[in-house]
């Protein structure tokens, strides 16, 4: 029996792990991305590729001797790099003695039969309704972990005992994770946001920062360097332009799904700055660092790998909209020589300049209206 | 904007950086057709390149950097910049994110800009669209269609005249300026020393000297100021030299087939195409390829090449990384013991 494995990107694995045991498919989760993992990627992968590349090529490494022996990788047909990750991980990985099947879920070349095809490779001999429940368990657990998200990033700033947000969150994920079908799920649910209301909270008057930038490093914290943690502890509340449900009821369930924020908002504001998508989330980008000074944020950090072609046309086109909307954007570029002492005094510094920025603000409001 | 026409004579700018090296005969034809004066950047300088790393994102890869240089230095002198949006070339194939928006990033961070002629070139869903791109440039110049359409057959014959000429092994600036002395006499495609070679075997005839191949974006081999002059010294060092852009169509489409899936980088696809072919194909030495710092694509298709080459373990293959900060003397010493290399090799095949 094939033994499944998959890059890690934040949360994601919970999804995809649900969904491939409900299929009766084994699973080989990777251990967490960590440091190890990142040299394993940068010795083995291209030099100039960008960052997720070499995080997917060690958490294949470091997954195989736990005993998987097929990988399942999403993959596109560009521009950005990652639409050909997939094959060169592959090249890579058997040059080093790995035999890896590949298994890569992408838009069909010729017709849909290829792409159905591909997923019955997988899923075995799961009647399709019963893969339908499968996604659709995997989706629900997408969204509860998203709304976990959110609240973590409003609980934080405001928690009474520092650390109190994250280890409920962390109970909480846990309580979504044990879920087996969607009725579970349902009970899960209810027991996490149970548990994250017991995290108490004072009101304060707090920063708010929108997060943009390329999706892998905004989901996955080892790549951010656990971004939002950070500026939830200096008492800022965080939002991210691309939640993991966002994205996928915009690419995979072509938007079925009502309600949710969509892609299409970004890229209709970001079109006085940049006309045309660029791959990757670089439209997006540009246009959520609009749609974040519109609704009153203080701040953008914009975060990127580096060399990663979508954002870099993203990057020179910011410091147009930070002058024109009136909002500070800081561009954080990070690859395997990012080191924490360096990101903690640009965070600080950043978050000591809106501080500033909003007390003038507060000043001048008193003098006009006071 | 405001699209008014222009008077006849208005001077269209066209930096000498990105495709300028595969489309930049056509696109003068077309405008120059259209009574307009087509003026190019000069030859790449340090200053140019300082003007655009100043303009520039630090993280931006060395070739959009030099093409900022070359912009900033013709906005001033012209009434119109041709930028065009290179969205797509080929059916299903991209070029770059960066080309995609390209003309935005110039227009954020480039100052004192003239208007911009930005259309779109988007052949990723049908080939007919090309025409779509010049009709919307040639609405600056002339209200007749008919016009806009016959100098856009006029660009398309000279583009073929011109990779007729790249294919027979000319580089880009011989074969402009071949097709200028062309243009002077008459058009025809008589006018031209060419021997009709088509087929991927007569390009690697000829005489018996070491053969290196050079595969690299054209925008940074054919710059003689980024590339150090890597071809005329390869030349002058008794190498006979060859890039992927001397080999036919037919034979990159078809080497590039052998990958696990379609590139969608149409420049890539060249590349890694013409390099496997040569990598097999006897009678090239020595594989020479150029990249710049932080290039996305070379990163991928570098790596694809690299592993080939080590695989098929015949030919010798220098990787070369080009930046902003390269110094000469560094480049050429790794030159000079790779060209040893090849020649070393070759004498050994030789008395065997």
């Amino acid at each position: 029996m094939v033994k499944v494995t998959f890059p890690h990107m934040g949360h994601m694995w919970l999804c995809v792990k649900a969904m491939l045991e409900y299929l009766g498919v084994a699973v080989v989760i990777p251990p967490p991305s960590s440091k190890r993992t990142l040299a394993l990627g940068a010795r083995y992968g291209p030099e100039f590729a960008c960052l997720p590349l070499k995080l997917n090529l060690g958490n294949f490494i470091e997954a195989s001797a736990l005993g998987a022996d097929t990988i399942l990788m999403a993959g596109g047909c560009g521009p950005c790099r990652f639409g050909y990750y997939a094959q060169v991980e592959h090249a890579i990985l058997r040059d080093l003695g790995y035999r890896y099947e590949l298994v890569v879920l992408e838009p069909p070349e010729r017709h849909v039969g290829q792409l159905l095809s591909r997923i019955k490779t997988i899923t075995g001999n799961n009647s399709w309704k019963r893969v339908y429940r499968g996604i659709k368990l995997g989706y629900q657990k997408i969204r509860a972990v998203d709304e976990l998200e959110r609240e973590a990033h409003r609980l934080r700033p405001r928690e009474i005992v520092p650390g109190s947000t994250d280890r409920a969150f962390q109970e909480a994920l846990k309580e979504i994770e044990r879920a087996a079908d969607l009725e579970e799920l349902a009970a899960a649910r209810g027991r996490a946001g149970e548990t994250m209301r017991s995290v108490r909270i004072e009101e304060r008057d707090v920063l708010r920062i929108g997060i943009v930038g390329e999706i892998f490093t905004l989901l996955e914290p080892f790549a951010n360097l656990d971004i939002e943690r950070r500026l939830g502890r200096m008492g800022v509340e965080v939002d991210r332009s691309i939640y993991l449900s966002e994205w996928v009821n915009d690419h995979m369930l072509f938007g079925l799904i009502k309600g949710l924020r969509s892609r299409r908002d970004a890229c209709q504001a970001a079109r006085p700055y940049l006309k045309h998508f660029v791959g990757g989330h670089g439209q997006e980008t540009v246009g959520s660092a609009v749609l974040y000074a519109r609704a009153g944020y203080d701040g953008v950090i914009h975060l990127l790998p580096f060399t990663c072609m979508p954002e870099i046309v993203a990057q020179s086109i910011l410091p147009v909209v930070s002058a024109e909307m009136d909002i500070p954007v800081l561009s954080l570029t990070v690859d395997e020589q990012t080191g924490e002492a360096g990101l903690m005094t640009r965070l600080e510094a950043f978050v000591d300049l809106l501080e500033r920025k909003r007390a003038r603000k507060n000043v001048e409001g008193r003098i006009c209206f006071g | 904007m405001v699209k008014g026409l222009c008077l006849m004579g208005s001077k269209v700018g066209i930096p000498r950086a990105l495709l300028y090296y595969y489309y930049f005969p056509m696109w003068r034809t077309f405008f120059e057709e259209l009574g307009a004066e087509v003026v190019v950047s000069g030859p790449s300088t340090k200053s140019v390149l300082n003007q655009g790393v100043q303009l520039a994102v630090e993280d931006a890869c060395l070739p959009v950097k030099l093409a900022f240089g070359h912009i900033a230095g013709l906005a001033r002198k012209v009434d119109y910049l041709f930028l065009p949006r290179l969205v797509s070339v080929a059916s299903r194939e991209y070029i770059c994110p960066k080309f995609l928006g390209f003309p935005d990033m110039v227009r954020q961070t480039v100052p004192h800009l003239p208007p911009v002629i930005d259309v779109d070139v988007n052949l990723y869903r049908r080939n007919k669209y090309l025409f779509s791109a010049f009709k919307e440039a040639g609405k600056f110049f002339t209200a007749s269609a008919a016009r806009v359409y016959l100098a856009y057959r006029q660009g398309l014959a000279v583009l073929k005249e011109y990779q007729k000429l790249l294919e027979a092994g000319f580089m880009p600036e011989e074969a402009m300026n071949l097709l200028t002395k062309a243009a002077g006499k008459k058009r025809s495609p008589a006018a031209f020393p060419l021997s009709g070679r088509s087929s991927g075997q007569m390009i690697l005839a000829g005489e018996e000297k070491p053969m290196v191949a050079v595969v690299g974006h054209p925008y940074n081999i054919y710059d003689s100021f980024i590339s150090m002059n890597i071809l005329r010294r390869l030349q002058q060092a008794g190498v006979k030299v060859i890039t992927a852009d001397q080999v036919p169509e037919p034979v990159v489409r078809a080497e590039a087939a052998a990958l696990p899936k379609r590139l969608f980088w149409t420049l890539s696809q060249r590349m890694i195409g013409a390099a496997f072919y040569f990598l097999h194909a006897g009678r090239v030495q020595g594989l020479l390829h150029v990249t710049s710092f932080g290039c996305g694509p070379d990163s991928m298709t570098g790596e694809l090449i690299n592993r080939r080459a080590r695989a098929a373990g015949a030919v010798p293959l220098l990787n070369l990384v080009l930046d902003e900060h390269s110094g000469e003397a560094g480049v050429f010493t790794r030159l000079e013991a790779f060209l040893d290399m090849v020649c070393f090799r070759g004498g050994k095949f030789q008395e065997a």
